[in-house]
């Protein structure tokens, strides 16, 4: 592709395209010189070149390929992988197939890029209000935050955390047995160098029933309270919000589940099962771990970078004009201040959304079997199918980006200030 | 009238009586602890929790910092010498600091070379940085390239002059054609810079490297922190122009070249740099012609340069949108054509909006330059996880290794983003 071709060109009014052409039949000169074509030779030439150069890598790629006795062919992807992955959310085995190795992969990468993503905009949100704050300490000490965090490559952060992990954290042994050397906080959580026992939820029959409930009572909250505003916006009549709310939350699930006679458990990490491991519960992996706390604290620096600029993006006069309407500084914040700082703060929050989906394929290097692992990883090694591979992969990551993308464009036009 | 006042009383203050102090808890330190860190209860238990939290960690850093070992042979005699007690163990350091900045392949008596190169890139990057400082420095930028290229790699010192003598032909006959029209002396210069080069290719004998005066060193040698520093300038500089013809690009009224620029541009930052990597570790060998053998520095380079061009490129575009439109015009109204009112009008100051944002990019780009430990290149990371930790001496220095690594990066990059913030209030010209 040409750099060259774009140079020349365009949206140029010139004096002769305003005046009268005089008449004269056409030159060949007229292609470089009259504005009236010359766009259409420089895209003429561009087009020339672009073919050329695509054809020209085609034809080394189909030479190189046949020298190697290599055709594309994506029928590598019906194969048993013929490998484990430790960190899955959907039934696989070593017989599965590549493509649902791949999959696998792709969940993966998904999971760690969605806890990631609340994670870092926990830190964010958190240490860009504190870096405002007007105790100096605090403000400093985020500051100091930001800076280290920025500064220093996601990839070392993963490694640090990842070595803090596997080498600092004690193994499962002390764990184990009737009287263990130490204890799993609150009985539930055992923190080992293989990572996070944590209690699973056992289904049982009925659970169903209370899950749903559970979803008409959320919705019940928000019913109620929007009810309770509406009616003080019209009749100037005060519902008290907080108290209803908690028992619409929390009392119809509790009555179900008692009444259905608690079919939901706890499956709890076992101590005594063997003499090597915890078994049961959920084990949340190491490197899981360590790539979803890294980008969480590195991207939440960024993101706190976001908050603060946008905070300080809404000028001084709107939090004057509140305070002189007499509201409360909590109220200032909330009914003025942030509304107008989102529409700063959430375009760049989504690019670093889409930053810490693309850094999640650093999770490579820890051993987390996200899609670049096992796709573009173990299957690209153990079939060599570079090419169908890599280009499998940029498309599910390209597809990831253009939705965010769109997401973004969609949002960016409703909350634009609509001006005349 | 005032005569009789003055003389019905008897005594009037000429001078003001002096200012009282105020009082002790209204001024200096301890108001400023009041104000700062004590305003409100709230305030102060906040104060508490940070002060707390500085010492957690100071206590238990500080020890292990300062009494840390510097001269040991492998990490077993540094516990011997602890005996027990928790410190860092710098030995690593100390005994693989060449490594760690040159790779484990780079010859020992050569290490003069990267190290001279990385000097005179201060002196090359200064007028480039630095607008008050002599213009004629920038005649030892233009050559920096080809003497860095000599310097680090080597061999025969015909190639980097060749390479001069192309540019610099290439140049002079851009100078001669350019008062025509733009696109002849670009396509000229590019055209004439080949010429020679090709010719100059055939008379350059092919064992020139053999007797050299500087040994050449293969660019799989290369490896540590200069890796690192080799990646990040080389692309970070290549990308710029590359960046600028492609904002230009995606702004133009050619629909070819929009869309060509565009679909580039958004596929590039839809994927992440890591499959751009592996496509130059694995995929771009395909697209060379058949036994050309690129070296896989070169691959990723290109690769390396394309995004972060992809980036800048949507940085300028950026600064090309801020302009106001009421520019454009005023440079059709003087009768410039498009090449004139760019390189005049539009791109300086596009460019000058742009900069906080390139620099962020460059930043950015040079901690990315660690992920190429991931394609197996000996970056400082990668000498970190492959031979020092790997070897038996040092199996197991997990802190030390990687805290100085994230010393490096947070020296070199908080540099950076210092620069950036000088510049900015520097190019600052609009009087608020």
């Amino acid at each position: 592709m040409s750099v060259k071709t774009k140079v020349g060109t365009t949206g140029k009014i010139s004096m002769t395209t305003l005046t009268d052409p005089p008449r004269e039949s056409f030159r060949l000169s007229m292609l470089i010189n009259d504005t009236r074509y010359r766009s259409m030779t420089f895209q003429v030439m561009a087009f020339i070149l672009l073919s050329l150069s695509v054809g020209y890598l085609y034809s080394n790629l189909a030479a190189n390929l046949q020298a190697q006795g290599l055709r594309i062919d994506f029928s590598f992807l019906g194969a048993p992988a013929g490998y484990d992955i430790n960190q899955r959310l959907i039934e696989y085995t070593s017989q599965s197939t590549n493509a649902r190795a791949a999959i696998v992969g792709i969940l993966n990468t998904l999971l760690v890029a969605f806890l990631a993503c609340v994670m870092a905009t926990v830190f964010g949100v958190f240490a860009g209000v504190l870096r405002l704050s007007k105790n100096w300490l605090v403000s400093k000490i985020m500051a100091f935050y930001v800076e280290i965090f920025r500064n220093i490559p996601v990839l070392i952060w993963i490694l640090i955390i990842y070595g803090i992990m596997t080498v600092s954290m004690p193994g499962a042994r002390p764990f184990l047995g009737e009287n263990p050397d130490r204890e799993m906080l609150f009985g539930m959580f055992a923190f080992t160098n293989r990572g996070v026992y944590s209690p699973a939820p056992i289904w049982g029959e009925g659970s169903m029933v209370v899950v749903a409930v559970f979803i008409l009572s959320i919705i019940g909250t928000v019913a109620y309270r929007r009810y309770a505003t509406n009616l003080l916006y019209k009749t100037g009549k005060l519902l008290p919000m907080g108290w209803p709310s908690l028992v619409i939350f929390f009392v119809p699930t509790i009555v179900i589940f008692f009444l259905m006679g608690q079919p939901i458990g706890l499956d709890l990490p076992d101590p005594l099962a063997n003499r090597f491991n915890l078994k049961g519960g959920i084990q949340i992996g190491a490197p899981l771990i360590a790539i979803w706390f890294a980008l969480s604290i590195y991207t939440g620096a960024f993101i706190a970078e976001n908050v603060r600029a946008g905070i300080q993006a809404v000028s001084r006069g709107q939090t004057e004009a509140a305070s002189a309407l007499g509201l409360r500084s909590g109220r200032v914040m909330s009914l003025v201040v942030l509304p107008q700082a989102l529409r700063v703060i959430i375009p760049p929050l989504i690019s670093q959304y889409l930053n810490i989906t693309k850094n999640s394929s650093l999770a490579i290097l820890v051993g987390y079997a996200d899609v670049t692992a096992t796709l573009g990883g173990i299957t690209l090694n153990q079939t060599g199918r570079a090419i169908e591979c890599v280009v499998l992969m940029m498309l599910f990551y390209l597809t990831i980006s253009l939705l965010i993308s769109a997401v973004m464009n969609v949002y960016n036009k409703s909350v634009a200030l609509k001006e005349r | 009238m005032s005569d009789t006042h003055a003389h019905s009383v008897a005594f009037v203050r000429t001078q003001d009586v002096p200012m009282a102090p105020p009082p002790s808890n209204a001024a200096g330190p301890a108001k400023w602890v009041k104000d700062n860190l004590f305003a409100t209860p709230l305030n102060g238990l906040l104060t508490l929790v940070a002060l707390y939290f500085i010492y957690a960690i100071l206590s238990s850093a500080l020890p292990w910092i300062l009494g840390g070992i510097w001269n040991a042979p492998s990490l077993a005699a540094c516990r011997d010498i602890l005996d027990g007690a928790s410190a860092a163990c710098f030995a690593v350091l100390s005994e693989r600091w060449n490594q760690l900045l040159f790779g484990f392949q780079y010859p020992d008596d050569q290490y003069w070379r990267p190290g001279l190169a990385f000097i005179l890139l201060f002196i090359a990057a200064a007028p480039v940085l630095f607008f008050d400082l002599p213009r004629k420095l920038l005649a030892f930028t233009a050559i920096y390239p080809f003497v860095a290229y000599y310097l680090l790699w080597g061999g025969t010192i015909f190639v980097p002059i060749l390479a001069l003598v192309g540019v610099a032909g290439g140049f002079m006959v851009y100078q001669r054609l350019v008062a025509g029209s733009f696109a002849a002396g670009f396509f000229g210069g590019i055209a004439a810079a080949f010429v020679i080069w090709i010719i100059g290719g055939w008379l350059i004998p092919d064992d020139a490297s053999a007797n050299a005066m500087l040994p050449a060193v293969p660019s799989r040698y290369m490896g540590g922190f200069m890796l690192n520093m080799m990646l990040g300038v080389t692309c970070v500089s290549l990308s710029v122009p590359i960046g600028i013809a492609l904002a230009l690009g995606r702004q133009s009224s050619m629909p070819l070249i929009k869309w060509i620029c565009v679909i580039f541009i958004e596929f590039i930052r839809g994927v992440p740099l890591i499959t751009l990597l592996f496509v130059a570790n694995v995929m771009l060998a395909y697209f060379f012609p058949p036994g050309s053998g690129v070296d896989l520095f070169l691959r990723v380079v290109i690769m390396i340069t394309m995004f972060s061009a992809a980036y800048i490129a949507e940085v300028i575009r950026g600064g090309l949108a801020a302009l106001p439109k009421g520019q454009y015009e005023a440079a059709d109204s003087l009768g410039l054509d498009y090449p004139q009112a760019m390189r005049l009008i539009i791109l300086p100051q596009a460019l000058k909006i742009s900069i906080p944002g390139i620099v962020n990019v460059a930043v950015g780009l040079f901690k990315d330059t660690t992920l190429v430990s991931v394609i197996s290149m000996f970056d400082l990371v990668g000498m970190i996880r492959g031979p020092i930790l790997a070897s038996t001496e040092w199996n197991g220095v997990y802190w030390e290794l990687f805290g100085f690594a994230a010393l490096l990066f947070f020296i070199v990059c908080y540099g950076i983003s210092q620069y950036s913030q000088w510049l900015e209030r520097r190019l600052a010209t609009d009087h608020r």
